[in-house]
């Protein structure tokens, strides 16, 4: 039996009403999102995902549709009801929106304080936090004193404090440096597996996708696209949205390749097994490395390729079987993207 | 230069002066503040959205300011006299100053709430923070080194509006400036007692702004 979606979003829509005109930013979306999932919401700007995770906690009220969180409507709840749901669900945001005036230990307790937790036990369960984010050195620094990464190391602390059963996050890497980028995504992984907290993270960075989530929605024109497990569409995207995500780092490289171009998918094989030189080795004739873009994770290798085969049609279709028959997914370079 | 008698009546108008200055700023900040903030959350988009109510306060607030203060200190006599009893005086002075500084503080409590990153609200109201918590928790104390300043602001402006108050027997320098110093022709005594509000409003500010200053986080 499967487990009962944290969060089951409905032909969810939201309008946005000005004087003259309306926009509507969110058109029937469906989704459930399983406790446990580190779930991606990916889109270009002014697709509509920031939108979508304010509906999801209720900053946004949604036009149409229901929003339920652990099976309750959130749509039915008084304020107070809300506010409590609002507890279990922590959020980060791009901007890291700490207080200024409070120090890192102060800003962990504010949502405490909010709950009405007593002030020892606040202090108690912060600074327990702050072990967890690794900053307990600066419990008693202002936000100004610290980096863009610690700023959201301490509100990725703030929004835990509650205890809460999911984690949103609204572009929370998009104001750091990769390396910083990838500390806080591995942050985040951390404590998916150890609290047992589904997160789910709202980005415009497909390298976000692939680093750490489960499962991935494709949202473009206010509606989503595709969705489904972060293999399947990495591997075989279906839709134009969802291919123009997956190869917009190779997509200028296409253009140049010509027709006998293939796409080589990595999924987890062993990165200890050199497959691409093994080929050129086996048919003693060269391929040409148009792009790469692949990184080992645990001894696995993840990412892709783009290859340009020889023009001999007999030893490029012998190696695509190659590569195949090596476990990796092949496919003809021949979207319109 | 000057007699004992001359010295103690400086004293005295000093003593007047800060008394109508500081009382003043006060009561105007029990009424001035609570007006700024409803004119910041009863916008459009903010946590208490009234847009007619914020329309109608904003336009109140914009006629009080726009009257003058000297004949604001006269048309408002009929209401010190209710309160205080008497129009003459230091204590009948606070009515006027009260009334006139309000509005000019709610502006200045509207400016400085308005600092406020609209995404430190949002964190809050994700957190399940209710209006009054946000209020009392966010925007009043992430605004307050701003808040500080305005005080500042405006009890150096409260100080020049109180000498004002002279020219109607408000009590303090500015009344010993106007009887003495422009109606006797006593240059001395002129001078004197606007080296000491120069003085005075020297020090507030500096004072004001050193709490500022240290108040602010914002900063390294």
């Amino acid at each position: 039996m499967e487990a009962q979606p944290i969060i089951s979003i409905q032909h969810l829509s939201k309008t946005f009403y000005t004087k003259t005109s309306e926009v509507h930013a969110l058109q029937d979306i469906n989704l459930d999102i399983l406790p446990g999932q580190i779930y991606g919401i990916i889109g270009m700007s002014g697709a509509g995902k920031s939108t979508l995770v304010r509906c999801m906690n209720f900053l946004e009220k949604p036009t149409g549709g229901t929003v339920l969180f652990d099976g309750v409507d959130l749509g039915a709840m008084n304020a107070q009801a809300l506010n409590e749901a609002r507890r279990s669900m922590g959020m980060i945001f791009q901007q890291f929106n700490l207080l200024m005036q409070r120090t890192a230990l102060q800003n962990i307790c504010f949502p405490l304080e909010i709950a009405g937790v007593k002030k020892e036990a606040a202090v108690a369960r912060a600074k327990e936090l702050l072990e967890i984010v690794d900053l307990a050195d600066k419990a008693n620094a202002y936000p100004s004193q610290l980096s863009g990464g610690q700023k959201q190391r301490i509100a990725i602390a703030r929004a835990l404090a509650t205890s809460p059963k999911v984690l949103l996050c609204d572009e929370a890497t998009s104001a750091l440096d990769p390396k910083t980028t990838r500390s806080i995504l591995t942050l985040l992984r951390d404590i998916n597996r150890r609290l047992g907290i589904t997160v789910i993270i709202i980005t415009h960075e497909m390298s976000v996708i692939e680093e750490i989530c489960t499962h991935v929605a494709i949202i473009a024109d206010s509606k989503i696209a595709e969705s489904g497990t972060v293999q399947d569409i990495f591997t075989h995207p279906q839709t134009a949205a969802a291919q123009r995500l997956v190869f917009h780092r190779a997509g200028n490289v296409e253009q140049s390749v010509g027709n006998n171009a293939l796409r080589i998918v990595f999924n987890g094989n062993a990165s200890s097994e050199p497959v691409i030189a093994g080929m050129v080795l086996e048919f003693k004739s060269p391929v040409n490395i148009m792009y790469a873009d692949t990184r080992d994770i645990d001894g696995k290798a993840f990412g892709q390729m783009v290859l340009q085969m020889p023009e001999d049609a007999a030893i490029a279709e012998k190696m695509k079987y190659y590569l195949t028959t090596h476990g990796l997914t092949v496919e003809e370079v021949q979207y319109n993207v | 230069m000057f007699d004992t008698t001359t010295w103690l009546m400086l004293g005295e108008g000093l003593i007047d002066t800060l008394y109508m200055t500081l009382f003043s700023t006060a009561m105007a900040y029990l009424l001035g503040l609570p007006m700024g903030l409803l004119l910041v959350i009863t916008e459009k988009d903010s946590i208490l959205p009234l847009p007619a109510f914020n329309t109608a306060l904003s336009v109140i607030i914009n006629l009080m300011r726009s009257i003058p203060f000297l004949i604001f200190l006269v048309w408002v006599m009929p209401i010190t006299r209710a309160i205080v009893g008497t129009t003459i005086g230091s204590t009948a002075t606070v009515v006027p100053l009260v009334l006139a500084a309000a509005p000019f503080i709610a502006r200045m409590v509207e400016s400085s709430i308005k600092e406020v990153d609209p995404g430190v609200i949002e964190a809050a109201q994700s957190m399940g923070a209710t209006r009054a918590q946000i209020v009392w928790k966010v925007l009043l104390p992430e605004a307050m080194p701003s808040l500080i300043v305005g005080a500042t602001i405006s009890v150096t402006t409260i100080l020049g509006y109180s000498a004002m108050a002279g020219f109607v027997g408000g009590g303090g320098l500015g009344d010993i400036a106007i009887r003495f110093g422009y109606y006797r022709y006593d240059d001395e005594i002129m001078l004197i007692t606007v080296i000491i509000l120069v003085l005075v409003v020297q020090i507030l500010q500096e004072i004001g702004m050193r709490i500022a200053n240290t108040s602010d986080r914002r900063k390294n």
